[in-house]
């Protein structure tokens, strides 16, 4: 029964291939925005539908991880791809099967006379799509992690610069929550730059860390503690009032860290400990 | 027996460490350099641990452990030449060495020494 079934329906996208085409297209372009703006849209519909119809043909309808249904599900992968990068939604990528739908039943009510046999086709029709639908949804939240996850490192890398101030004081100026990722690839690019430089004085300015509880302190004390570790004194600067207020009411122990409210403050006394000073110049006004 | 060799600068004691430390060769180091500081008077002990691409809990007790003994003969220990990775590991292991000076190399282990033996 389910070989016939999939005969027939294989026999329609056979024959009708143009008009089911141009009854989907028509579907997508009054539905979705999105796709409406693709110019390989006509070329992305025959494709499919051409290797749905060699999918169809083996009569493996139930289950669509076969390898029988490989060339499809390579091809809407393709498909919600491109559309994910190019910021549709989940409800317009899907559109795109689901609009085929409606498009094979108005086919499958014109040639299926036998009431029996087109609720039969109907449900598989149905079925298969549904399917279908479900994967373009999987394939685009996939595609959108990775999004994501491209974006994590890029910012990993982004926010972790050292700057040098002078020939031995380095400035860690962090941006963001401190996590225990971000620790790691902060502390090991300072340290890497305090070998490459011969710094012995780091600044760590925390102006732009939102929140200091005891969680980053921690990890700020790692920090500063792997630098001393190297031979480097570490003062931290940047704490706001607020933050000040925070580290003392969790009891977070500064004791043995050099703090200063501003990176001002803390690049004098770097100077002042390596022996440089800054003056002004008698000429200038 | 193996044994770790103490180089002496002026009222310095170098050490460096370039092969895998075990318990008999951490003790002998221990002995040997004790009876330098006293004998050569040594005022200052530089222990050189670049060659280490790996500091475990042992040596790094055992790195405190010589600082204490020096402190209590009146000398003073610094570590130098440590690499980002190893000190990562110590940090991320609790052992923060207190009480022990760094420095990023020899020279400048050295220049810590004799700014405060001055």
């Amino acid at each position: 029964m389910a070989q016939t079934d999939s005969q027939g329906l294989a026999k329609i996208l056979i024959e009708q291939e143009q008009q089911l085409v141009a009854e989907w297209m028509a579907n997508l372009m009054s539905t979705s925005s999105s796709a409406a703006g693709d110019v390989r849209l006509a070329d992305q519909c025959t494709h499919l539908l051409r290797s749905l119809r060699q999918a169809v043909l083996t009569g493996q309808t139930r289950n669509i991880q076969g390898g029988e249904w490989a060339e499809v599900r390579q091809l809407l992968t393709e498909i919600c791809y491109t559309r994910a990068r190019q910021g549709a939604t989940p409800r317009e990528t899907a559109i795109f099967v689901f609009a085929l739908k409606q498009a094979l039943f108005s086919r499958l009510r014109e040639s299926v006379a036998d009431p029996a046999l087109l609720a039969a086709q109907t449900l598989l029709v149905s079925n298969v799509l549904d399917e279908l639908g479900l994967f373009t949804i999987e394939v685009y939240q996939k595609g959108r992690e990775e999004v994501i996850a491209r974006q994590q490192q890029e910012m990993l890398e982004l926010s972790t610069p050292v700057v040098q101030l002078w020939d031995d004081i380095l400035a860690l100026p962090l941006i963001g929550t401190l996590d225990s990722a971000r620790t790691q690839v902060v502390m090991e690019s300072l340290l890497q730059k305090i070998v490459e430089t011969g710094a012995s004085i780091a600044i760590v300015d925390i102006t732009g860390v939102p929140t200091v509880d005891t969680l980053v302190a921690q990890h700020l004390l790692k920090t500063v503690a792997a630098a001393r570790l190297m031979g480097a004194d570490c003062i931290i600067s940047g704490i706001r009032p607020q933050i000040a207020q925070t580290i003392v009411h969790l009891g977070v122990d500064l004791e043995d860290v050099v703090t200063k409210a501003t990176l001002a403050d803390a690049f004098a006394v770097a100077l002042r400990k390596s022996g440089a000073a800054i003056t002004r110049a008698a000429t200038a006004r | 027996m193996e044994r770790i060799p103490i180089l002496r600068m002026g009222r310095l004691l170098l050490v460096t460490i370039q092969v895998d430390m075990h318990d008999q060769l951490a003790l002998a180091l221990q002995d040997d350099l004790t009876n330098r500081i006293v004998r050569d008077r040594a005022n200052g002990v530089l222990i050189d641990i670049s060659a280490l691409d790996v500091v475990d809990s042992f040596i790094g007790r055992m790195i405190s452990n010589i600082a204490a003994m020096a402190r209590v003969l009146d000398a003073r220990t610094v570590v130098v030449g440590m690499r980002p990775a190893v000190a990562i590991t110590l940090v991320e292991l609790g052992l923060e060495l207190p009480g022990v000076r760094t420095a990023l190399n020899v020279e400048r282990g050295m220049a810590l020494l004799q700014s405060e033996n001055e």
